[in-house]
């Protein structure tokens, strides 16, 4: 045959050479169809080892019981024991080491988040006792009259 | 040919037409076991019990790394007010992020809208985070196989392999896919990959005080999410389009889509 038939062609086939060789070094050896199949599954599977050891920021509240037990077994029975200490407190992440101090969220924002009184009468959030943000002690912290940690009026 | 012979051989002919392929293939017992592995993360959100605090949205958004400020978020809360005339008003101010905390609803380029409380027939708030999905359309729509499911459910994200095009984040039709302005790459919620593997609760469902979240394993039959999907009145959202979202809704209305 022609010369001019077997050059692109040798061309070609040098690309495709080339394009394999480059696959061979950059696709990792664990790349492929794994559990879930082609459609749903074809990935590099050290990337889930990746995702598992990706850091926890939140420790749960037993985490923070462990030395402030003083605080949690009181706050745990009052009308606030559902809320999480991370909640306001921040998150742990590895406290007390890093960070030593949490940053404590007073903000009237963060009760409003609950008790800013709204008309949901579908919602649980009516059950809540709420006030108008707008009316109720204007431009004062929360915590000023009311204790987070026990806040029940009674004792207020 | 006898005509005996001829309708016998008719008889064994169509009995063996009629046989479909797929009866004789074979099937290899461990693929079988596979496609029900002993674990499926499920999730069960409680949509009467969500009072729109917003909590949730701040935890997944600190525990994953996911700016603060950046108006985009792997977890959100929805505000429905729907008034007695019917009219559907929805919004989600940074996502929750700061929870609800006061009358005034955002309907974009209409401004603030604020309902009396005679007009409203029903207020209430929605939590939304990815369905991880049984056949997820994001993951098909991948062209370089960065996002995909493991084999207990979870639909991941390969930052090393994104490349960024967006695909997944058109194909997903619940939104819950978005650009990481850090990371460059399709990023979504991955049910707390890294807690839930170690036993823990995802952060969202950890921070929640009223119990409105709840993660679970579908395939126990002991777990209480998976109790409230099997014998409980659940719902899931567009469930018409096929992909079989597995987080179960309870108190779902019409309105939410």
């Amino acid at each position: 045959m022609k010369n001019h038939i077997w050059r692109p062609l040798y061309v070609v086939l040098a690309i495709v050479l080339l394009i394999l060789m480059f696959r061979a070094f950059y696709v990792p050896e664990d790349f492929g169809i794994q559990d879930r199949g082609y459609t749903f599954g074809f990935h590099r599977l050290s990337n889930e080892q990746e995702w598992k050891e990706f850091p926890d920021k939140y420790r749960g509240s037993s985490y923070c019981e462990g030395c402030h037990y003083d605080k949690t077994e009181v706050f745990a029975t009052s009308q606030h024991g559902m809320m999480q200490c991370e909640n306001c407190h921040g998150a742990a992440f590895d406290h007390p080491e890093d960070p030593e101090k949490l940053n404590i969220d007073r903000s009237r924002e963060q009760c409003l988040r609950c008790h800013s009184q709204l008309y949901t009468p579908s919602s649980g959030r009516s059950d809540i006792p709420g006030v108008n943000p707008e009316e109720h002690n204007v431009g004062i912290e929360c915590s000023v009259c009311h204790n987070p940690h026990n806040p029940s009026l009674e004792e207020m | 040919m006898k005509r005996r012979d001829f309708i016998r051989q008719t008889a064994v002919f169509v009995a063996g037409a009629a046989m479909s392929s797929s009866a004789m293939v074979m099937f290899d017992p461990k693929q079988v076991l596979a496609q029900r592995p002993e674990l499926r993360w499920g999730f069960l959100v409680d949509t009467h019990r969500c009072v729109g605090c917003g909590f949730c949205v701040k935890a997944c958004k600190i525990e994953n790394d996911i700016p603060i400020e950046a108006n985009v978020t792997r977890t959100w809360v929805e505000r429905y007010v729907i008034k007695q005339d019917g009219e559907v008003l929805a919004e989600s101010p940074k996502g929750a992020l700061n929870g609800f905390t006061n009358k005034r609803i955002d309907q974009n380029t209409s401004g603030m809208i604020e309902v009396k409380d005679e007009d409203v027939a029903q207020a209430f708030f929605v939590p939304k985070l990815c369905n991880q999905c049984e056949t997820p359309a994001c993951v098909q729509v991948c062209p370089v196989g960065a996002t995909y499911q493991t084999a207990d459910g979870v639909v991941l994200v390969d930052r090393k392999w994104c490349i960024g095009c967006g695909y997944c984040i058109m194909g997903c039709p619940y939104g819950v896919r978005f650009f990481h302005p850090k990371e460059h790459v399709a990023d979504k919620c991955t049910f707390c990959y890294h807690r839930i593997v170690d036993g823990g609760d995802t952060a969202c469902a950890q921070a929640c005080p009223f119990g409105a979240r709840k993660l679970g394993n579908l395939r126990d039959p002991d777990d209480p999410v998976a109790k409230a999907v099997l014998y409980g009145r659940v719902g899931v959202l567009r469930d018409e389009y096929g992909t079989k979202p597995q987080v179960f809704y309870l108190g779902l209305s019409k309105e939410v889509h």
